[in-house]
């Protein structure tokens, strides 16, 4: 045991209590499990978070119970986890739709965090007792400092990324991913010291805890504004594992099974990401995507103009039109234009015009993202479409309406080997009769490459905030 | 405190596998939902925050525990609050569960 708790005098109360613990914590994994459970499907999702909220007060309100608690120690932490509720709720109230990504970046470094800082306590306890060996408690507290060390800095730099508090291309200086390797291995070096050679060592722990904050900080830098989704799940993984392996430090079975779940889960909804961009996961840790700007393709486009529309004639071409697909992106995000599109829609429907929204599976800056968007917007779900399911109808369809998408779109990503989005699965917009793309302006898109779409002989450019401009077609679409 | 090393390891193991197995039949539309909602019940190392810092003997441990408690607190109730907000919009429609 850790020995947090004292030992001998506290014994009677402990037996006394341990199984009431106990058995709180088996009722809020099982609350986890199907809460998870629950999450399979949009009709029962929510009532699934309420469950996990339901076994996370249950796994709070027994530790209580824990011996070794005076009353000093509840009004402290009481009062603490009081503010930290009221500013929890408050910024996850008032944060937008279209900021979730990062908001739930910084939530995820703040578990991080916390479990380096419970890892940091237990070590700081053991170091003043002395009782440091090479044990499993030992063994866990390194890890989960090193894991949650990574997951709080790495979090924060995507949330940075996002917020665009720093520039979403990738930031690679010269030998970065050998300076990464190096710190890498004086990590690896400086853990294995502390557990073989000196437990107890404190100026080795800070070492090994600076050493892993800044390995997330550059571990997270180099990969592109893009890629942050996977890299936000991947950290999420992280801080799961590192919580189930603090279960060990604390031999606590909430955290053992809560982590653990966290962990798996984390890392298998990492792989699906990836899955979605068809790309493996070494590749967007390490790839880099979008330092060296647009290689490939430019030179085809060179001295091509793109073609430009008015709102009012974008609204001529859409009403003559039978089959519309909308292409949301992230500029339909950030431009909080998911009302105006639903309109817009509601108005070509209206008219007898069949309208698709074509979805793809890493749109915005999270899988699924824009789905959230739009239900905000009260868009039905049977007027959503996946890739699989829109590309074949693409060929029939008269006008795409691309509203702030731009990688996802990229007809050099099924061909051109140089492109670095080369192999993403894209939503083939080209093959429709005429392409429309609402656009702020030419500039590349998230993952810094070229659009040759843009210039394709079918495509008009309607240059606007996203909002703005279909708000305008909307209500030229009523005057005709 | 009664759990051995191979029960405690054989609880971690167990766990992992059921978070591989209840995850990979969840749609698309709900990835980020989810991923948010697994944010969240991570936040069970607030269990671990609490206890550390009720353990405190020290005024560094205690600083240190307290940044840990309201770390947590953050985690656990930000990552419901913001999960639960998304998860509102999937009102129930037509073609409901959208596999």
């Amino acid at each position: 045991m850790s020995g947090l708790f004292g030992s001998g005098t506290l014994a009677l109360t402990e037996a006394a209590v341990k199984p009431w613990i106990d058995t709180g914590y088996l009722a809020a994994a099982v609350c986890f499990i199907l809460a998870m459970r629950l999450m399979n499907s949009p009709v029962t999702a929510r009532r699934g978070n309420w469950l996990s909220m339901a076994g996370m007060a249950i796994a709070l309100g027994v530790t209580f119970l824990a011996p070794g608690f005076d009353r000093q120690d509840y009004a402290l932490i009481l009062g603490v986890v009081a503010v930290g509720s009221v500013l929890g709720a408050w910024s996850g109230r008032r944060v937008q739709m279209t900021a979730m990504p990062q908001m739930v970046a910084i939530l995820n470094g703040l578990g991080g965090g916390a479990v380096a800082l419970v890892a940091l306590v237990e070590f700081l306890h053991r170091w003043r007792t002395g009782i440091v060996a090479l044990d499993i408690q030992t063994v866990a507290t390194v890890l989960s400092t090193i894991i949650g060390s990574i997951s709080f800095s790495g979090s924060m730099i995507a949330f940075a990324k996002l917020q665009e508090l720093l520039p979403g291309r990738p930031l690679a200086f010269k030998g970065q991913q050998v300076f990464n390797l190096c710190v890498a291995v004086v990590i690896i070096a400086v853990g294995g010291g502390l557990l073989f050679f000196d437990p107890g060592s404190l100026p080795g722990f800070m070492v090994l805890l600076s050493a892993s904050l800044v390995l997330g900080i550059t571990g997270v830098l180099p990969i592109g504004g893009a890629d942050m989704p996977v890299v936000i799940s991947l950290l999420n993984s992280f801080t799961g594992t590192a919580a189930g392996l603090a279960g060990f430090v604390l031999m606590n079975t909430a955290l053992l099974i809560g982590g653990g779940l966290v962990g798996a889960s984390g890392l298998i909804l990492t792989l699906l990401m990836c899955a979605a961009m068809n790309r493996s996961l070494a590749n967007v840790l390490f790839g880099a995507v979008g330092a060296a700007v647009a290689g490939g393709g430019k030179s085809a486009l060179a001295g091509k103009q793109a073609k430009s529309y008015s709102p009012e004639d974008a609204a001529i071409l859409m009403s003559n039109a039978d089959r519309v697909v909308i292409v949301p992106g992230y500029g339909m995000a950030v431009a909080q234009a998911q009302h105006q599109v639903k309109e817009l829609a509601d108005r070509l429907a209206a008219r007898g015009i069949d309208v698709k929204y074509a979805i793809h599976p890493v749109a915005g800056r999270m899988p699924g993202h824009m789905n959230v968007l739009l239900a905000e917007a009260d868009v039905p779900y049977d007027q959503l479409y996946e890739l699989e399911q829109v590309n074949p109808l693409m060929p029939e369809t008269d006008v795409a309406l691309v509203i702030g998408a731009n990688d996802v779109v990229n007809p050099a990503a099924r061909y051109d080997k140089a492109s670095p989005i080369f192999g993403m699965p894209i939503l083939d917009v080209d093959k429709c009769r005429t392409v429309l793309v609402s656009k702020r302006s030419m500039a590349a898109g998230f993952a810094g490459v070229e659009n040759e779409l843009f210039l394709a002989d079918n495509t008009y450019m309607v240059f606007g905030n996203a909002k703005t401009t279909v708000s305008k077609i909307s209500q030229a679409l009523e005057s005709y | 405190m009664g759990l051995s090393l191979i029960a405690v390891i054989t609880i971690f193991i167990l766990a992992v596998f059921v978070g591989l197995e209840v995850i990979s039949k969840v749609p698309q539309t709900l990835h980020t939902p989810l991923m948010s909602a697994t944010n969240a019940i991570h936040g069970v190392i607030l269990v671990g925050g609490i206890l550390v810092l009720a353990g405190a003997e020290s005024p560094a441990t205690t600083v240190l525990g307290v940044a840990a408690v309201l770390f947590g607190t953050l985690n656990v109730v930000g990552g419901y609050v913001v999960t639960d907000r998304m998860l509102e919009m999937f009102k129930v429609r037509k073609r409901g569960g959208d596999k």
